[in-house]
């Protein structure tokens, strides 16, 4: 190794720790053939690193993210996530919408469990109130969230197969989402933006002989499930390219703020769901996965046993809901009144327009309060203040996403390019999400 | 849900280690609110996350308010929300910060979490965190200078959209 070859490789990681440079150097050797090929070692130090910019026009982004990479032949000397192309300002919308228009907002965030959002933020709302709303609808909002759930790790685990050439996986999973979004339009009237729940309750109940055709899907589900875990598991391709890669330990994990999933697989066993129970979680039987590795294959795993779990859970919601009943709460400031009784009397006529009207809406008492949800990402929290009016004064959302993606650097600085798209399938990474 | 005050000791410890720092703590509907002076910031969350009976080890949050149209004095105030994965302890600090002296100490130092975060409401509402290694725009083009979660800022922007970008930006 020449002295020339030796300032060239200090111009390159000056910018770079010690440990990144040590960690690039021992990936290289590892990526030769045989132990310690001098010529070829030699041939990548000559290299000159190479900006490439990845996105926000690109497949594998599954959005519009972008990242600018510095790249060393294959490996990733630098990466730079640059968020923001599909900043809309839901926040600075939140401030000047009143709670249940908002609620048709937060559909458009995480747009692969948009019911999750939609849960999210009225349960913060509710929260607010000071208020539970009726069993019935809490089951409803379970197996409604649930099923958001394993369409969203469908979708995740489709799409991050098809990104490491799994082709079928992708196809498999596609229609078994299809099915959950045929329930959604069957319940809510609408495939994607659901807007299904209000402040207080739901938007209606569920149509009849709905509660079949869940049970239904999640029977042949399990069908379809083993096929893809089949498909998968034990496949060396799909191995090689996820074991190892995007590695993090669990105090880092914290550190970065990594939740959901991602931090199951680390060993973390934190799950919202079991550790500060809303809605009826407490009621239910379900086992929280958790890994050990915290690798990309890790939180696959995790992923998949989520949906097991959420399967059971959905059935046990089945079993357990009362069979009728309301599902809004019965306070006229808070829930509309039905249509009859809008239309038939001058009450009712009242009641609505107090809530729908300009200027006036839900009466909130003045506070602030911050909720978290156990979405399929992650912790997905809202901090609502209210003045006590119909408006919020502020509506602050923590969405997982954002936090995992500015993790990119860390998990992917000294791996490969292809790495760094089975990381981002990993963390599932959502730009509605994280841009807001 | 979080835990009652009578068994959350975090308010007595800050008080017993911070005394006449800690400004206010509020307590609505179960939420534990802990209003502090932003020049002892630093301090205080380095307490809490290191102290082994508190170790609110997560940062889950972090914002600010702009409390023009609440009357709220100073103007702007930083919120964090702190979560404790050993307790299960949840507990949100808040940090005043006037409008003349829009600046605070950045957090990334003990949280790499606060990187974005600060960086999102720097951009957001114009608040500077001294000590973060790279305050730049996050979700905003570069040629953007406002800050638009400013109360004084209007919904539709102030014509920004018409502005055509310049190239490369």
């Amino acid at each position: 190794m020449s002295v020339e070859n030796l300032e060239q490789i200090e111009s390159v990681f000056a910018s770079t720790s010690d440990e990144l440079k040590t960690k690039v150097k021992d990936r290289q050797k590892k990526r030769l053939i045989g132990e310690d090929d001098e010529e070829s070692i030699q041939a990548w130090q000559k290299s000159d690193t190479m900006v490439l910019n990845f996105g926000p026009q690109h497949p594998a982004t599954h959005g519009t993210l972008r990242m600018v990479m510095e790249l060393s032949g294959e490996t990733i000397v630098k990466l730079d996530p640059s968020p923001g192309y599909l900043h809309t300002g839901f926040e600075k919308l939140g401030e000047n919408y009143t709670f249940n228009q908002f609620i048709a907002v937060t559909d458009r965030m995480n747009y692969l469990s948009p019911l999750s959002n939609n849960i999210g933020f009225a349960e913060a709302a509710e929260r607010l109130l000071g208020i539970d709303v009726p069993l019935r609808a809490q089951y409803i909002r379970v197996i409604q969230a649930e099923l958001s759930r394993i369409a969203d790790h469908l979708v995740s685990i489709g799409t991050h197969a098809l990104d490491l050439g799994a082709f079928t996986v992708f196809l498999y999973a596609f229609r078994q989402r299809e099915f959950i979004y045929d329930l959604f339009e069957i319940s809510t009237g609408s495939r994607l933006t659901t807007s299904y729940t209000r402040i207080g309750g739901l938007f209606r109940d569920f149509p009849e002989g709905h509660e079949q055709q869940i049970k239904g899907w999640c029977d042949q589900f399990r069908i379809v499930f083993d096929q893809i875990e089949g498909l998968l598991n034990h496949n060396k391709i799909f191995q090689d390219r996820t074991q190892n890669v995007g590695k993090i330990d669990a105090k880092t994990a914290i550190n970065m703020g990594l939740t959901g999933p991602g931090l199951r697989a680390c060993g973390i066993d934190y799950d919202i769901r079991k550790d500060e129970p809303y809605l009826v979680y407490d009621r239910l039987d379900f086992v929280v996965p958790v890994g050990n590795e915290g690798d990309v294959f890790e939180r696959y795993l995790v992923r998949m046993e989520e949906m097991k779990q959420s399967c059971n859970m959905i059935e046990q919601c089945l079993r357990d809901m009362p069979k009728d009943g309301p599902v809004n709460v019965d306070d006229h400031t808070i829930s509309l009144p039905n249509k009859s009784r809008v239309y038939g009397s001058i009450e009712g006529l009242i009641h609505h327009f107090k809530i729908i009207m300009d200027q006036h809406g839900i009466d909130m008492p003045k506070g602030e309060v911050y909720h978290a949800t156990e979405a399929p990402n992650g912790e997905l929290g809202w901090y609502i203040i209210s003045d006590g009016k119909g408006v919020p004064y502020k509506v602050h959302v923590r969405p997982p996403s954002f936090v995992h993606f500015s993790m990119m650097p860390y998990l992917c600085q000294g791996g490969l390019v292809g790495d760094a798209v089975a990381v981002l399938g990993s963390l599932n990474v959502i730009a509605g999400e994280c841009d807001r | 849900m979080e835990k009652n005050s009578s068994d959350n000791p975090t308010v007595d410890k800050l008080k017993a280690t911070f005394g006449s720092e800690i400004l206010k703590t509020e307590m609505f509907r179960n939420q534990l609110t802990v209003i502090v002076k932003r020049e002892r910031i630093t301090e205080i969350m380095k307490f809490l996350k290191d102290d082994p009976e508190l170790s609110y080890d997560l940062l889950v949050d972090l914002t600010a308010v702009d409390g023009l149209t609440m009357d709220m004095h100073p103007r702007f105030q930083v919120v964090y929300h702190l979560r404790s994965m050993q307790f299960g302890r949840r507990v949100r600090i808040k940090a005043p910060v006037p409008e003349s002296d829009c600046k605070i100490a950045s957090m990334s130092s003990l949280w790499q979490t606060a990187n974005w975060f600060e960086r999102e409401t720097f951009e957001m509402y114009g608040i500077t965190f001294e000590g973060h290694p790279d305050l730049r725009r996050l979700l905003t083009p570069e040629v953007f200078k406002d800050y638009p979660l400013r109360k004084d800022y209007p919904l539709r922007g102030k014509g920004e959209r018409e502005v055509i970008l310049p190239e490369g930006s």
